[in-house]
């Protein structure tokens, strides 16, 4: 069933009862070319991918809870491609490309507004790193400006500008960056993959890999048995749980992330807004609520929910941007749970199983990933060869040292 | 004030506050809520909804109200979104209705309403495509412009907000029946309790209920109730106290309105002030919300939860309406019509979901002179901006229109769980309760009253009273539950009503009606969170507390699924909404963070300096002269002040480390890259730093003060992750090492004094007994001494300058004394103060590091440094810094750069490319890291790193910066530009 506004018209008149289901409940089969596990936008986009774009259809998305429970439907929606080291902005950039035209791809308003993304800088020695990633994006064809303190001041006057800790020196602006639907974006994927025959299977946790001669058969699920030519690990925050069943140990560390969002406002903050003198951003919704977030809570664990400490001190960069914030009411927060990598940038590549693959690492900033995530990873799978555009980011790159640190933060997890 | 009831009620009626109300003068009494003062003076319209902007009333008489909002005060202290059920009434109070145009009865956005059937769940979904530029253009901002509720203010928020902590044994949430009987029980056995409630008045559902408790009324009893807790030492009652969240061990937040009910807070008083809580053991005491019932037009203004009409009867005195029907899935609203028959309110009927009554009901509807509907149900409501009629289907199927301006609807409860399961634990559905009860719930923590099921009083009061005295015990204190009579009641079950083709609304605020919970799940949006997300139930500003419930049986009903097996969605945090002032405390404005100042702060903004943020200290970055009208001309005057004549700088935010142990020397040979065994007493050495993924973590100079006694210095940055890394490597790599570490940057003011003429000036401050010759304290040489006339000093011939130069450290209490008298001693060399930036312009023509080259990405090799790497003895990361991606010749290595136009300017940032070659990443060859206009050379110069850079010393390549519309062609050199052999610095 194709979305159009004729159809919301005409159903409108029909007491809306001829629409159908977004994507089916099947059966899960006994075999499958590629099964993906993990239900999320990633998952689910490689899916899609795989249908679409390499004609492999006999193909199933296991998903242990509901589609976009994991990190897809608990993150700020923010998409950019304002990267600075070319492992990472040539794979971001092609993101933005395809987020640019996936509403119609999909034929779902997963609701992309390039409304901008803003990186607030404080000193020279960060507006010098601000250019220098500016440029960078320059030369890999995507948009950047360094704006200073007026042109900030010109975008966001209610931030805090004459009284500030930290004075606001400019901002580097990449105006194609901006928000998408989270939710919509994972039934988007899910609707254009079940369309093209993939089979999306809810409340199917993969409790086991079977690996035969160093070649994956299939996985155990808690609905039995499934055979696979191939599988694509697409976890995230359960990446090192799941792949542990076939034995690998890779390079990541769970974390919690929180988020919050406040009551529904008018509106008050059109751009995506980064604080560099704190880690803190901000968003609003086209719904009205404030989306803003900080650091991960620093520990390891698996459980999605966070600690006070980062909530005050999310507020407390919250109050010191925008200082007309201090009796909006934070509504809800939630805690999502992070694969950081060792050096704070993603993982898409063969791993030492056959047949098995890996989509990991994707610390804090999955969601931007995910269409060429899919679109990448997909390529993989189907070729068993990583596309370029995700040449650098290997497996072994953290023994060969062709590490991706985008923020110089060294091997330690909880600081990227 | 036509709706007030002529006597009763908790007000004060000896009071009159009066108010505003989009623009009406009103009045109330002391004890009001601003809802129940306007319902007082007849107000039913309080709002509109957020996507139909359907007229809106007072649904509820508490926190979980999801259509009275309001924008409460005016200017900066505009609070939109508020509950006018939770705003305690205060002299002047001035509130405004919101989300509507041009005004609350007349609004143009009600449009939607008529457009009701193309916005069904999720249509921004499936529209709004095409063309595809248009979202940004056209469609989104109108959605933006049409959505949010109320206006946020503008201006700083001009009140203050305050953190504290309190430690006790019981932490008992809520102080209604359960809550009060709990702290009673805790406290009488004399265990340190807390008692927190959300009201102005303890006593929570107490206060509404005219009924007996211990043959008292009950606002009465909770009265003695509280009286006798606040009389025990051990026991904190806090009122206007919402616990909001519930964390690990036993640890909770909750926020104290401190000011809220006063026009504006007292002077110094906060206006909220957030509590951290830690309590050995809990009580949850939050009791229910009661569920609205389902059915067309159960939105309308009149159409209210039966408790609500209780509340605003019994407490506030205020009738909201003047002829009811009451509709009830159990005893509820028989309660109510008792209400209304005791204070002469006109009852037209009562629906009734059973079919079969007991004599006793039917005996007082006949009292109250209502119609009896056992069995029936409501088909529907009529009324414009205010209930006027309403459609009741009788058991034999015939409609009724009854003309009534108030609809109380009892649906049963829903009991407040949320502090329960924020630790993940999962609601379950108990059939006894027909309702979800906290699971498992955190570790010492119980459930009492409404939340743990209980429907009736005398049920609550002993279950508090038993689980107070549990949870004293468990702390060690002899308890006992003494018993309370009141009265019981069993649990009404879940009544969904038959669907009818009105709007009927399960989610008030955001508009999710039945019709969309079916949509969603004609859609394949069925599991409870996708129906969450889909509809948007749930999810406004009353986090769907009257909402959830009704919205998961309608789904479990439409898949044939039970509810227990439909579940619920997730609980989080906060419980209630809370202010991001109030979670930010005091942390705003310029004490965001601590400010650090250096202890010759006081001499620096004496001579003018304009200073700069590094890191958290606050330092000089030029001292401007009369006549000099910008920064460069400052800085090339101190730079030419310090290569000419002497300088002297203020370094005391250097991170300082002091060391000492026998294993000292081990120690920093396992930290430190370059080996420091061989290091003299009295001598200083340069040294780098690295991490275990053998990058380079941070640079600075070790002295000996004695064979087992070590300085080390750090960057001003990184002087934190230094010191951290040492206890992690003390801690827990290397415990074994006999060597204890603190921090003394605090401890130590440290003057850098430079150039030639150094020595003079360092003679002049010296006490006697050092001998400053170049034979005797040459470069890198360090020591002990005194100087001003007795007082301890440290001394080191280090440079950062280039130039002849020497660092004098002395206690942080004398380093105001020592500047002065450095200056002082200096002015007949023409001693030149200097700050960070002409540092920073010596550094770079000296090719020295600094932030923008050892910037976490950069290894020893790729700084020019790897010659300094020790190697025969092992340190952290000598193996990874040897991984062959890190040794590619490739890989960009520090150059300094000059454009060869001399008059062009350069920028950091910028990124190398080949002459002629286009611009894009294929040709990109390195970065410029730091650049600075040398006065020395008259050009602008700088630092980069270009691959293959060690051999292009000489060569030309363009430093692009597209950014800035920068496009220099450059002349690559060595990093050091001046002075190479550093004949000046040993001088």
């Amino acid at each position: 069933m194709t979305y159009s506004f004729w159809r919301v018209a005409r159903e409108a008149l029909r007491g809306n009862t001829g629409w159908k289901p977004a994507w089916r409940d099947p059966v899960p089969k006994e075999h499958y070319d590629v099964i993906v596990v993990g239900g999320g936008g990633h998952g689910l986009a490689t899916a899609y991918y795989l249908a679409k774009l390499h004609g492999i259809t006999n193909v199933a998305v296991l998903e242990k809870g509901w589609i976009g429970s994991g990190n897809a439907g608990r993150n700020t929606t923010i998409i950019r491609s304002n990267y600075l080291l070319p492992g990472n902005e040539v794979f971001y950039e092609h993101s933005m490309k395809l987020w640019e035209g996936l509403e119609q791809d999909l034929n779902f308003n997963t609701m992309v507004s390039q409304r901008g993304v803003l990186n607030i800088f404080h000193s020279d020695g960060e507006r010098d790193a601000a250019a220098r990633r500016g440029n960078s994006m320059r030369l890999h064809g995507a948009d950047g400006e360094l704006l200073d303190a007026a042109q900030v001041r010109a975008m966001v006057p209610l931030f805090d500008f004459d009284n500030a800790r930290f004075p606001i020196k400019g901002g580097l602006l990449q105006r194609r960056g901006g928000t998408a639907r989270h939710d919509a974006v994972v039934w988007g994927y899910a609707r254009g993959a079940d369309r093209r025959g993939v089979d999306i299977i809810q409340n199917c946790e993969v409790t086991g890999i079977r690996v035969e001669a160093g070649r994956v058969r299939g996985v155990e699920t808690t609905r039995g048995y499934i055979a696979a030519g191939k599988v694509g690990l697409a976890c995230a925050g359960n990446t090192s749980r799941v792949a542990a069943l076939a034995g690998l140990r890779l390079p990541i560390e769970s974390h919690v992330l929180q988020a919050f969002v406040s009551e529904a406002i008018k509106p008050l903050v059109h751009t995506v807004v980064t604080f560099g003198a704190g880690h803190f951003y901000i968003s609003q919704s086209d719904k009205g609520g404030l989306v803003f977030g900080g650091d991960i809570d620093g520990y390891n664990s698996y459980a999605q929910r966070g600690s006070l400490p980062i909530v005050e001190d999310v507020a407390e960069a919250c109050m010191a941007l925008l200082p007309c914030t201090g009796r909006l009411r934070v509504l809800r927060s939630w805690g999502g749970i992070m694969d950081m990598s060792m050096d704070g940038s993603p993982i898409i590549d063969r791993t030492p199983v056959d047949g098995l693959y890996l989509n990991a690492g994707w610390c804090y900033g999955g969601f931007k990933a995910t269409p060429a995530s899919g679109w990448c990873f997909a390529h993989t799978i189907a070729h068993n060869e990583a596309h370029a555009i995700i040449a650098a980011m290997r497996l072994d790159r953290f023994a060969t040292g062709a590490i991706i640190d985008e923020k110089g933060a060294g091997a330690q997890p909880n600081l990227h | 004030m036509t709706s007030r009831l002529s006597q009763g009620g908790l007000i004060d009626r000896t009071v009159t506050i009066p108010f505003r109300f989009d623009g009406r003068t009103f009045s109330g009494h002391p004890g009001d809520t601003l809802a129940s003062a306007l319902l007082a003076n007849d107000v039913r319209l309080f709002g509109r909804s957020f996507k139909y902007h359907r007229p809106r009333g007072v649904l509820s008489a508490g926190s979980e109200e999801p259509n009275a909002l309001v924008e409460l005060r005016e200017g900066a202290r505009r609070e939109p979104n508020t509950p006018a059920t939770v705003v305690e009434l205060y002299p002047g109070l001035v509130a405004a209705s919101q989300n509507r145009y041009p005004s609350l009865r007349f609004d143009l956005l009600a449009a939607n309403n008529i457009l009701a059937p193309l916005f069904g769940a999720g249509f921004y979904y499936k529209t709004f495509m095409w063309p595809a530029s248009f979202w940004e253009k056209l469609y989104e901002p109108l959605i933006r412009r049409a959505a949010g509720l109320g206006r946020p203010a503008t201006g700083p928020d001009p009140d203050n907000y305050e953190r504290a902590t309190v430690f006790c044994d019981v932490l008992v949430i809520g102080g209604g029946a359960a809550g009060l009987t709990a702290a009673r029980e805790a406290g009488r056995a004399g265990a340190r309790v807390v008692l927190c409630d959300e009201g102005p008045r303890i006593g929570g559902w107490l206060l509404s209920e005219p009924g007996p408790v211990d043959d008292r009324p009950a606002p009465e009893w909770a009265e003695e109730a509280v009286a006798e807790i606040q009389t025990m030492d051990e026991v904190r009652v806090m009122p206007r106290t919402t616990v909001l969240a519930t964390f690990d061990h036993g640890s909770y937040v909750a926020v104290e309105r401190v000011a809220d009910h006063k026009p504006v807070p007292d002077s110094g008083e906060p206006r909220q002030r957030l509590w951290h809580i830690v309590a050995r053991r809990s009580v949850l005491a939050t009791g229910a919300t009661e569920r609205p019932l389902v059915f067309g037009g159960n939105d309308r203004p009149g159409v209210m939860l039966s408790s609500a009409v209780r509340t605003y009867l019994n407490r506030y005195a205020v009738a909201p309406g003047r002829r009811a029907v009451i509709v009830t899935a159990g005893e509820d609203g028989w309660d109510l019509l008792g209400d209304c028959l005791r204070l002469g309110v006109e009852v037209a009927a009562i629906v009734e979901r059973r079919a079969a009554l007991a004599q006793d009901r039917l005996d007082l509807a006949r009292r109250a002179g209502a119609l009896v509907f056992a069995g029936g149900h409501v088909g529907g409501t009529a009324g414009a901006m205010q209930l006027r009629a309403v459609d009741i289907v009788d058991v034999g199927g015939k409609r009724h229109r009854l003309a009534a301006d108030l609809l109380a609807m009892a649906g049963g409860w829903t009991p407040a769980i949320g502090l329960a399961c924020h630790l993940g634990a999962r609601a379950e559905w108990s059939e006894d309760a027909s309702a979800f009860l906290a699971g498992d719930a955190p570790p010492g923590m119980s459930v009492a009253g409404g939340a743990a099921g209980s429907t009736g009083l005398a049920h609550a009061l002993q279950s508090g009273a038993r689980r107070g005295a549990e949870a004293a015990s468990a702390c060690g204190f002899a308890a006992t539950a003494h018993p309370v009579t009141a009265a019981t009641q069993p649990a009404a079950p879940l009544w969904l009503m038959p669907a009818n083709r009105r709007k009927a609304f399960v989610d008030f605020q955001n508009d999710v009606a039945a019709s969309d919970v079916a949509l969603a799940h004609r859609e394949g949006y069925r599991s409870v969170e996708h129906l969450k997300r889909y509809t948007t139930l749930g999810m406004a500003t009353d986090q769907g507390r009257t909402a959830n419930i009704n919205g998961l049986a309608l789904m479990a009903s439409l898949t044939g699924r039970d509810i227990a097996a439909t579940g619920t969605t997730r609980l989080r945090p906060p419980h209630t909404p809370v202010a991001i002032g109030a979670l930010a405390g005091m942390h705003r404005g310029r004490d965001y963070r601590p400010t650090r100042l250096p202890p010759a702060h006081g001499w620096a903004r004496e001579q003018g300096a304009v200073f700069v943020e590094a890191g958290p200290w606050l330092r000089a970055q030029y001292f401007p002269r009369p006549g000099e009208t910008d920064w460069l001309q400052s800085v090339t005057r101190e730079v030419n002040g310090v290569r000419n004549g002497v300088g002297v700088c203020d370094v005391s935010t250097l991170g300082k480390i002091e060391l000492v142990g026998s294993d000292a020397v081990t120690f920093l040979d396992r930290i430190y890259a370059n080996t420091i065994a061989t290091l003299p007493i009295g001598r200083a050495r340069y040294a780098l730093m690295l991490r275990e993924d053998g990058f380079v973590l941070d640079d600075g100079t070790v002295a000996r003060l004695a064979a087992d006694r070590f300085v080390i210095t750090t960057t001003t940055g990184e002087a934190h992750a230094v010191l951290s890394h040492l206890e992690y490597c003390h801690q827990v790599l290397w415990p074994e090492l006999d060597i204890h570490f603190v921090s003394v940057t605090d401890r130590w003011a440290q003057f850098a004094v430079a150039g030639p003429r150094s020595r003079a000036v360092l003679r002049a401050v010296l006490d006697p007994g050092i001998d400053l010759a170049d034979a005797a304290f040459s470069f890198m040489a360090a020591a002990e001494c005194r100087a001003f006339g007795g007082v301890r000093a440290r001394l080191f011939r280090i440079s950062f300058s280039g130039e002849l130069a020497y660092e004098l450290a002395v206690p942080a209490a004398d380093g105001d004394r020592a500047v002065r008298a450095l200056v002082q001693a200096g002015m007949g060399e023409g001693i030149t103060p200097y700050g960070t930036e002409a540092m920073s312009v010596m550094r770079v023509e000296k090719g020295y590091t600094a932030g923008g080259e050892i910037n976490g990405q950069t290894t020893a090799r790729d700084l020019g440094l790897e010659k300094m790497l020790a190697k025969h003895k092992d340190y952290i990361g000598r193996v990874l810094q040897r991984r062959p991606a890190l040794r590619e010749a490739s890989r960009p290595i520090l150059v300094g750069l000059r454009p060869t136009d001399r008059s062009a300017r350069l920028h950091g940032g910028a990124h190398f490319l080949p002459l002629n070659a286009p611009a894009t990443r294929a040709y990109d060859e390195g970065w410029v890291s730091s650049v600075a206009y040398s006065p020395t050379l008259g050009r602008w110069i700088g630092l980069g790193f270009l691959a293959n850079g060690a051999e292009r010393h000489g060569t030309r390549v363009r430093a692009y910066d597209p950014l800035r519309g920068g496009d220099t062609e450059v002349e690559i050199t060595p990093p050091c530009q001046f002075d190479p052999e550093g004949v000046r610095l040993r001088g």
